[in-house]
């Protein structure tokens, strides 16, 4: 097989074999539903609540903490939503930031449309919030701060315990959107006061369509999916046992080996090398970082163009270019971090994971340098 | 998804790069969305004895370039003008309908290259042509 250099891990990762060894049982002998009273109904019950008290322990939450979801995207949307209708009495005034996921984004568009109010807070060149302005956009009537704990597309971590400090303080929800940092930095819901955080399988060698939401305990927040009352009557619908089995031993394991050093050393080296690149720029926060994140702007190239060469030589990476994006605008990462569109249209992401060697970052750098100047030679925007 | 055409076209692309002292030049398009596409005409005789491109886009922008080149290469300016989007679409084994903006923008390049050649030899170029200015950054 052709080498195959997969720096896209930021969009979804391989199955991890901690992850593929818990899941495979539930699919094999133990397949009962965990609704079921006999043995292996049981069995799959006790897996799910082993899951859960993994997620906890992972989170520093506990486990009657933790609810299973089908998704990262359900589990905002059942946060905020759900939130928004436990709060409707109290105000209908929603806090997040610029560069929020579209799961996030989209959702309090749509609460928008049913007249709450929203305040979006702009970003640094950084990616990051404005404390100050985050205080002064609290109201009397606002009910949710929604802000990410790390962002997805310029890997800049935002200051989740100062958020939630002032979330507390103010006595208003704290929803955070952690599917990018579980896993890849230490987490503590009460160290952050968050009231709701949203993680996803996928993101951290789990499996695709399976999620979890933590909600503080107290937080009666009315469930988005009804049906035959799982979960505790908060999320309805048969358990994914495997996948739950799945995210929560890839979860338990990643944690295990935080603080990924040794990933943060190749991100930086990434970045170093890549840097030498003339016309090129890091996105994001250059110290508050992911440690598996290095993004970049290539002036007067284009992104898909990028992704398509680089796919040739056997190497995953991701754009946030209108063409990559099926869109006419670039990401609105890029936008709201100040980028002008011509540059945001160059923008490449690359994301590690600890499979990645430090054969493999020469090569990229090597690769990667190749194809940025192949393009420039093709651009008509490209002067030396 | 691309058809083996495009990602071929992409891969090697024909006719890169910029004439020397070509006969005319035609720019579309603009980097805020995007994707612009340059086209040099060597002309003579009214035929397009050679033609390159230089494009700054996505996939399909660099082979729908890389394909209205071909596509002109030898025609008259006649026969050039008759060359559509469609044309280059179809030549191409389709594009995905979000990337059709780019085989317009193509054609657009080409007549905007015309347009370059007929106004430097003080032709009213809007008969032959027939540009309605409705194109973005047209050269007409």
């Amino acid at each position: 097989m052709e080498r195959l250099i997969y720096l896209d891990n930021a969009a979804t990762t391989r199955v991890s074999s901690v992850a593929l060894d818990a899941m495979l049982p539930f699919l094999k002998d133990r397949y009962g539903n965990p609704s079921s009273v006999y043995s292996v109904g049981r069995d799959a019950k006790k897996a799910i609540e082993d899951a859960r008290s993994k997620v906890a322990n992972a989170l520093g939450a506990e486990p009657e903490e933790i609810y299973f979801t089908g998704s990262g995207t359900e589990s905002n949307n059942w946060a905020l939503k759900s939130a928004a209708e436990l709060l409707k009495g109290k105000g209908k005034h929603i806090i997040t930031s610029a560069i929020e996921h579209p799961a996030v984004q989209n959702t309090l568009k749509y609460l928008e449309s049913l007249g709450y109010e929203i305040t979006t807070l702009a970003v640094s060149q950084n990616g990051q919030i404005s404390l100050t302005d985050l205080e002064r956009s609290v109201r009397s009537d606002t009910i949710i701060i929604s802000i990410m704990t790390a962002n997805n597309e310029i890997g800049t971590i935002l200051p989740a315990a100062e958020i939630g400090k002032i979330a507390k303080a103010n006595g208003v929800l704290f929803h955070t959107d952690a599917v990018q940092a579980a896993g890849s930095i230490p987490i503590d819901v009460g160290e952050i006061n968050a009231d709701m955080l949203t993680i996803s399988g996928h993101k951290l060698g789990g499996i695709k369509g399976v999620g979890a939401l933590y909600i503080k305990k107290g937080i009666k927040l009315p469930p988005l999916i009804h049906g035959g009352g799982q979960e505790r009557g908060e999320r309805s619908g048969t358990e994914n046992v495997a996948g739950i089995a799945a995210l929560a031993a890839a979860l338990e394991y990643k944690v295990s080996r935080l603080p990924l050093t040794d990933i943060a050393k190749k991100r930086d080296r990434l970045i170093t090398e890549l840097l030498k690149i003339p016309k090129s720029a890091l996105t994001g926060d250059p110290i508050n970082r992911l440690p598996g994140i290095a993004s970049f702007v290539f002036e007067a190239i284009e992104g898909e163009s990028m992704l398509l060469m680089l796919d040739h030589f056997g190497i995953c990476a991701s754009s946030g270019s209108a063409c990559s994006s099926g869109s006419l605008d670039p990401s609105h990462v890029l936008l709201a971090i100040g980028l002008p569109h011509e540059i945001a249209h160059g923008s490449l992401r690359l994301s590690l994971s600890d499979e990645i060697t430090d054969d493999d970052i020469d090569y990229v750098v090597e690769k990667l340098t190749d194809v940025v100047s192949k393009l420039r030679k093709m651009s008509p925007v490209w002067h030396e | 998804m691309y058809s083996d055409k495009v990602m071929e076209h992409f891969a090697n692309p024909r006719n890169v790069g910029e004439l020397e002292s070509p006969s005319a030049v035609g720019e579309v398009g603009n980097a805020k969305c995007g994707d612009i596409m340059k086209i040099f005409l060597k002309i003579e005789d009214d035929v397009i004895t050679d033609v390159s491109f230089k494009t700054f886009g996505c996939g399909a922008a660099v082979a729908t370039s890389s394909m209205a080149t071909e596509l002109v290469k030898g025609k008259t300016l006649k026969e050039a003008l008759n060359i559509t989007n469609k044309a280059v679409t179809e030549a191409l084994d389709g594009l995905p309908s979000e990337k059709l903006h780019c085989s317009v923008l193509a054609e657009q390049a080409i007549r905007a290259a015309i347009t370059d050649y007929y106004k430097q030899k003080a032709i009213d170029p809007l008969p032959i042509v027939g540009c309605d200015l409705k194109c973005d950054g047209c050269a007409g």
